[in-house]
């Protein structure tokens, strides 16, 4: 089989989303890439290196500068004359393109896969991962979204792609880019972070955020999340939440504090390798997906701890 | 100006999903049922555009005949008519963006906003598979929508931030969490709302085939965690840490 990665990128460097669509899409068959946007050659390069990685397509033009999914995904059905599968990471790009290009191609898309059954048959999470379906499709060709936890990274080195221009198919004319507001940070980023520290509406306000949970992350250099309760609350931008409707994350050590882990938290990190939590509450239900677990007074706790470190 | 809303009938919000015994799917046999939180922001924005040159909320459900109460709920809320296409299989996203695009052929509206996801098979599909199919602009998972006579300019939620696009109508808006907080329904609205138009309709009627391309072989429970062990204090939760490498 032939498949197609969608390479997730920012203009200047390939995002780590993409290397667990690679492992995804490696045990269906063969993997080519995909880099879409404009001033993309230095993408393409470093994605021609990831291992495992045959063709890479490069489409470079001014109407795929944004990844507006009007302009992207006629590209994609093109491509799709001689691909058998289209994967994408799943994240906000990958999510509005995908089923677009499913749509286009007469195919059901299968959202948020968990693993590779076989060339047919997949994995993926229902009710915000509370049932875990496996599904079976009849369309010829693939459309498929990649759960980036579940797949381990491809390599970043070692692969030889080859790069390959193709043409855009130019602008719809239906949707234009206006603008962005991108939260920048020195922090890693929550999906790739090896460590995050999040906070919950314990925490109280904004400021003991930056007082108390901040600290620590960057003690252990580690990613900053938080709670929804804590983002409604406005303590944090929206960036930060980790859950059912915010980010999937799963890092190897994943630090709650103040959060009571309500089932939409959970769905968030409940895959993240050493859960550690600390917590006022005794029978707050996080601590029964923690494997270590403190309870005490987070305000006391936290600032003892980042000392101690 | 007219507003196409669609809207799903899933299990309750703050009911816990139950996978059944024989691994089929998830027990929806006496549960509560609801409008697709999603959907609710869908209804409500459409309702709020109303003061912006919207003149009519149509508001369509693909799905079993029970699904007319989430519809009188879309009335109850504020939406003027309802179109209910009864399937009691379970009708797909491609197969549901394609009744869509049908209904939005007869309908011609401005406007479609969809909830970002349902969730109960949390796809996130239907309103970009509508959008794909109509040939027009989408903006998914939005935030903030401001309505012109010719285009809409909505803020989405993206990775790192937030992004924003200017569509020439008819445009495809999917909603997220933030977009606004959806009403309740008064009495009186409710019981207005009984005598509002549904009209009721098949897929075969718009000629749209809607047999399944996925076959569900079986559906389990996600693998527990057990719960570990509690700490005494700071110092043995640093121990712990040095132990696992994390610190040094």
């Amino acid at each position: 089989m032939k498949t197609l990665v969608w390479v997730e990128h920012d203009g200047k460097a390939v995002k780590d989303a993409t290397l667990a669509v690679v492992t995804a899409a490696s045990q269906l068959g063969e993997v080519h890439l995909l880099v879409a946007g404009q001033g993309v050659d230095g993408v393409a390069a470093e994605a021609a290196k990831i291992a495992g990685v045959g063709k890479v397509h490069v489409a470079d033009d001014a109407s795929l500068a944004h990844a507006l999914a009007e302009n992207a995904a006629p590209l994609i059905v093109e491509l799709m004359g001689h691909h058998d599968a289209v994967l994408f990471p799943a994240t906000s790009n990958g999510k509005n393109i995908a089923p677009r290009v499913a749509a286009l191609l007469d195919v059901m898309q299968i959202s948020d896969i968990l693993s590779v059954e076989s060339a047919d048959t997949f994995t993926r999470p229902i009710y915000a991962g509370n049932a875990i379906a496996t599904v079976q499709t009849k369309d010829a060709k693939l459309v498929i979204t990649v759960r980036g936890t579940a797949f381990e990274k491809a390599a970043t080195s070692g692969g030889s792609g080859t790069i390959e221009k193709v043409a855009a198919t130019g602008d719809k004319g239906v949707s234009t880019y206006v603008g962005s507001e991108i939260a920048k940070s020195e922090r890693p980023e929550l999906t790739s972070a090896k460590i995050i520290v999040s906070g919950g509406r314990a925490l109280q306000n904004s400021e003991n955020f930056h007082t108390i949970i901040e600290p620590l992350a960057d003690k252990l250099g580690a990613g900053v999340g938080a709670s929804r309760a804590a983002v409604d609350a406005g303590y944090v931008p929206n960036d930060y939440q980790v859950g059912q409707t915010g980010k999937i994350v799963a890092p190897e050590v994943y630090i709650a504090i103040g959060i009571s882990g309500a089932i939409q938290h959970l769905a968030g990190m409940k895959d993240s390798k050493t859960i550690i939590a600390i917590n006022k509450d005794e029978d707050a239900p996080i601590f029964q997906v923690a494997d270590i677990g403190l309870v005490g007074d987070l305000f006391k706790i936290v600032p003892e701890l980042t000392s101690k470190l | 100006m007219k507003v196409l809303v669609a809207v799903k009938r899933v299990l309750d919000y703050n009911v816990k999903p139950r996978v059944k015994a024989d691994g089929t799917g998830v027990d929806l046999a006496n549960v509560k049922m609801s409008m697709n939180p999603f959907d609710e922001i869908a209804v409500e924005e459409a309702i709020r555009l109303k003061d912006k040159g919207v003149t009519e909320i149509v508001v369509v459900s693909i799905g079993e005949q029970k699904a007319q109460e989430t519809l009188r709920t879309a009335l109850a809320m504020g939406a003027d008519r309802a179109i209910l296409v009864v399937s009691e299989e379970k009708v797909e996203p491609l197969g549901v963006a394609k009744l869509l695009a049908k209904i939005v052929e007869e309908e011609s509206p401005a406007l479609i906003i969809l909830g970002k996801q349902a969730i109960d098979d949390d796809n996130n599909q239907t309103g970009q598979m509508l959008a794909g199919l109509l040939g027009a602009g989408q903006a998914t998972f939005a935030s903030k929508v401001e309505l012109t006579s010719d285009s809409v300019t909505v803020t989405r939620e993206v990775d790192g931030g937030s992004e924003t696009e200017k569509l020439t109508l008819p445009a495809v808006i999917t909603t997220d969490l933030r977009l606004n907080e959806p009403r309740y329904a008064s009495l009186p609205n409710i019981m207005k709302a009984k005598s509002k138009p549904m009209a009721q309709k098949t897929p075969a009627d718009y000629g749209v085939d809607v047999s399944p391309r996925l076959t569900t072989l079986k559906v389990v429970e996600p693998a527990k965690r057990v719960a570990g062990v509690k700490v005494a204090d700071v110092d043995e939760l640093v121990a712990k840490l040095k132990a696992m490498g994390v610190a040094k």
